[in-house]
C-alpha cells in the first residue's frame, strides 16, 4: 500500500508521471506553467527519473517535441495551461491525427483578455474537437490516479490516442491535499511498459503524417472519430481495473444526492465537490435534488449520462466558460443535443459560473436551486453573479 | 452519391501512415501536366543543367547523351526550359 501524505496537487501529478516511468518530458518551463514539470525537471536532474527533459522555447514547440518523441516510440508527457494550451492548438490535431498516445495535464485556466491566471474552463473548451480523449478530475487524488490511468488508456492498442487529464488551475493545481502515493511495484503491475505499434525506425521505414488528398482525408478523419468513440469501453475497463488494484473507484459519470430527483445539478471538475456539499444541505432541508458529475468528456459517455439523469425534470448545467454568441455554453449545448428528441427529456438550464477564478460557493448553488424550482432560472447561458445595473 | 474515396476507412493504416517506403515513385505526377518540354537537339549542348534543376528528378541522359524527362513523372513545370542556357527547351501544350 502507498502512503497518505499532504502534497501540492501539482507535485502529486509529478509523482504519478515519475511512477509511470515516462521516457520524455517536453515542456515550456515558465508561465503559464504549473509546478508539475518543474518538479519533473528536478527528478530528471537528480537521476530519480530516467527520462529526457526537453525545455523548449514555447508550448508550440513543447507539443511538437512531444509528437516527435512519441513517433520515435517513447512514452511522452507534458503539461500546460491557458495561453500555453492555446499556443499548442495546431499541433494538438496532428498528435491525435497521427494516433500518438501523448499524455498531457491541463491545469484549466482562463484565457486573456483581460489577463487572468485563475481557474475556468475557457482553455480546454476551445480544444473540444481536437480528437484527444479528455477527462476531468475533481480533487488531487483523482488527478494523480487519472494520470496513471491516462497512460494505460492512451497506449492501449485498441485506442492509441492522446489523452488530456484536466484539473482546475489553482483550485487544485496549487493546493495541498491529502493524497495516497502508490508504490512503484503497484504501479508497475498496473501499467505495463509502452510497446508502440508503429514508430519511426530506420530498420523498418514508414511515413507518419503524410499528405491526405481529398480521396482519403474523409476516411482518415473517420478513423480518428471511430478510435475516439471506441475508446469508451477501454476507459471504463482501465478505471475498473484501477479500482480493483488500488481500491479507488471511478466511473465515467458519477451521481450523488437523491436518486431520481426532479432537479439535478450537472458539474465537471472541482466545482463538483462544492456542489456536493450544497446538495447534501439542500437534501437535509427537504429538497428534491441530486447531482450528475461528468468525468469523461471526450468521448462523451452518452448512455451513462442519460441513465444517470433518469427521472429528472430539470438539469442545471454549470459551465465555467463563456461562448459569446453561441446558443448556449459548451456543456449545456452538448446535453441539449444529447437529449433532443428523447421522450421525457429534462429541461436544460445553462448557467455560466466561476469565470476567471470567481468563487462559486455552496450558497450560490443553493440559490441556483431555489431560483430553478421557482422558475426564475431558465433559458440559455445565464451568467451567474455578474454585476450589472440591470440586476 | 459520387464515389470519390480510394479506400474504405477501415483499410487505412494507423494514422493514415504509409507503410511501404519509397512508394511515391508509384504516383503518376505526369497526370498534372498541361505543358510538355520539347528539346531542340541542334541547340542542346548536353550540359545537364535541366536535370539538376528538375524538382522531380525525372530527367536523365539517353544513349545519345541528350537529357530527356520521364513523362510518367514530369509535371510540366517548365523549370528546365527556364534554366536552359541555350534556350534549347520550349514548353508546348499537351497534345500539340
Amino acid at each position: 500500500m502507498g502512503k497518505r501524505i499532504g502534497l501540492e496537487v501539482s507535485l502529486a501529478v509529478a509523482e504519478a508521471v515519475k511512477l509511470a516511468k515516462v521516457d520524455v518530458v517536453s515542456a515550456y518551463p515558465i508561465t503559464p506553467q504549473t509546478h508539475i514539470v518543474e518538479e519533473l525537471s528536478i527528478y530528471v536532474a537528480n537521476g530519480d527519473l530516467d527520462a529526457e527533459f526537453i525545455p523548449v522555447e514555447s508550448e508550440h514547440s513543447a507539443m511538437s517535441a512531444a509528437l516527435g518523441a512519441s513517433a520515435a516510440g517513447a512514452r511522452v508527457y507534458t503539461a500546460t495551461a491557458s495561453q500555453g494550451l492555446a499556443l499548442m492548438h495546431e499541433i494538438l490535431f496532428i498528435v491525435s491525427g497521427m494516433r500518438m498516445p501523448v499524455v498531457m495535464t491541463v491545469a484549466n485556466r482562463a484565457l486573456s483578455a483581460p489577463i487572468s491566471i485563475w481557474n475556468d474552463h475557457g482553455d480546454i473548451m476551445a480544444e473540444r474537437d481536437i480528437g484527444w480523449l479528455q477527462i476531468f478530475s475533481e480533487n488531487g487524488q483523482e488527478a494523480l490516479d487519472l494520470t496513471l490511468c491516462a497512460f494505460k488508456i492512451a497506449e492501449d492498442k485498441r485506442v492509441l490516442l492522446p489523452m488530456i487529464v484536466n484539473l482546475d488551475g489553482f483550485t487544485l493545481s496549487h493546493v495541498i491535499e491529502p493524497v495516497i502515493i502508490p508504490d512503484h511495484a503497484e504501479v508497475d503491475a498496473f501499467l505495463p511498459p509502452y510497446k508502440p505499434v508503429l514508430k519511426l525506425d530506420t530498420d523498418k521505414p514508414v511515413t507518419l503524417g503524410p499528405v491526405g488528398v481529398p480521396e482519403m482525408y474523409t476516411e482518415a478523419r473517420k478513423q480518428i472519430e471511430q478510435a475516439v468513440l471506441a475508446a469508451k469501453p477501454v476507459v471504463k475497463e482501465v478505471l475498473d481495473g484501477f479500482g480493483k488494484a488500488f481500491d479507488r473507484r471511478y466511473k465515467l459519470v458519477e451521481q450523488n444526492g437523491k436518486v431520481g430527483a426532479k432537479t439535478l445539478f450537472v458539474t465537471m471538475g472541482s466545482l463538483g465537490e462544492t456542489c456536493m456539499t450544497a446538495v447534501d444541505e439542500l437534501l437535509a432541508e427537504g429538497a428534491d435534488v441530486g447531482q450528475t458529475r461528468i468525468r469523461l468528456w471526450r468521448p462523451f459517455p452518452e448512455e451513462e449520462f442519460v441513465a444517470a439523469c433518469a427521472g429528472a425534470q430539470r438539469l442545471v448545467v454549470i459551465d465555467r466558460v463563456l461562448a459569446p454568441g453561441a446558443v448556449c455554453a459548451p456543456v449545456a449545448s452538448e446535453l441539449k443535443s444529447l437529449f433532443y428528441g428523447r421522450t421525457g427529456a429534462p429541461e436544460i438550464v445553462s448557467v455560466i459560473a466561476g469565470l476567471g477564478g470567481r468563487d462559486v460557493t455552496v450558497r450560490d448553488f443553493k440559490e441556483m436551486y431555489r431560483q430553478a424550482v421557482s422558475g426564475k432560472l431558465s433559458g440559455n447561458s445565464l451568467m451567474w453573479g455578474v454585476e450589472s445595473h440591470a440586476s | 452519391m459520387s464515389k470519390q474515396a480510394i479506400m474504405a476507412w477501415e483499410d487505412l493504416a494507423l494514422g493514415a501512415a504509409i507503410l511501404s517506403p519509397g512508394n511515391a515513385k508509384e504516383l503518376r505526377t505526369g497526370d498534372w501536366r498541361s505543358l510538355q518540354p520539347k528539346l531542340d537537339e541542334e541547340k542542346c549542348i548536353k550540359c545537364s543543367l535541366c536535370a539538376m534543376y528538375c524538382p522531380e528528378f525525372c530527367i536523365s541522359q539517353d544513349a545519345e547523351g541528350f537529357y530527356r524527362p520521364d513523362l510518367y513523372f514530369c509535371k510540366g513545370c517548365g523549370i528546365c526550359a527556364n534554366e536552359c542556357p541555350k534556350e534549347a527547351i520550349t514548353m508546348v501544350k499537351e497534345g500539340d
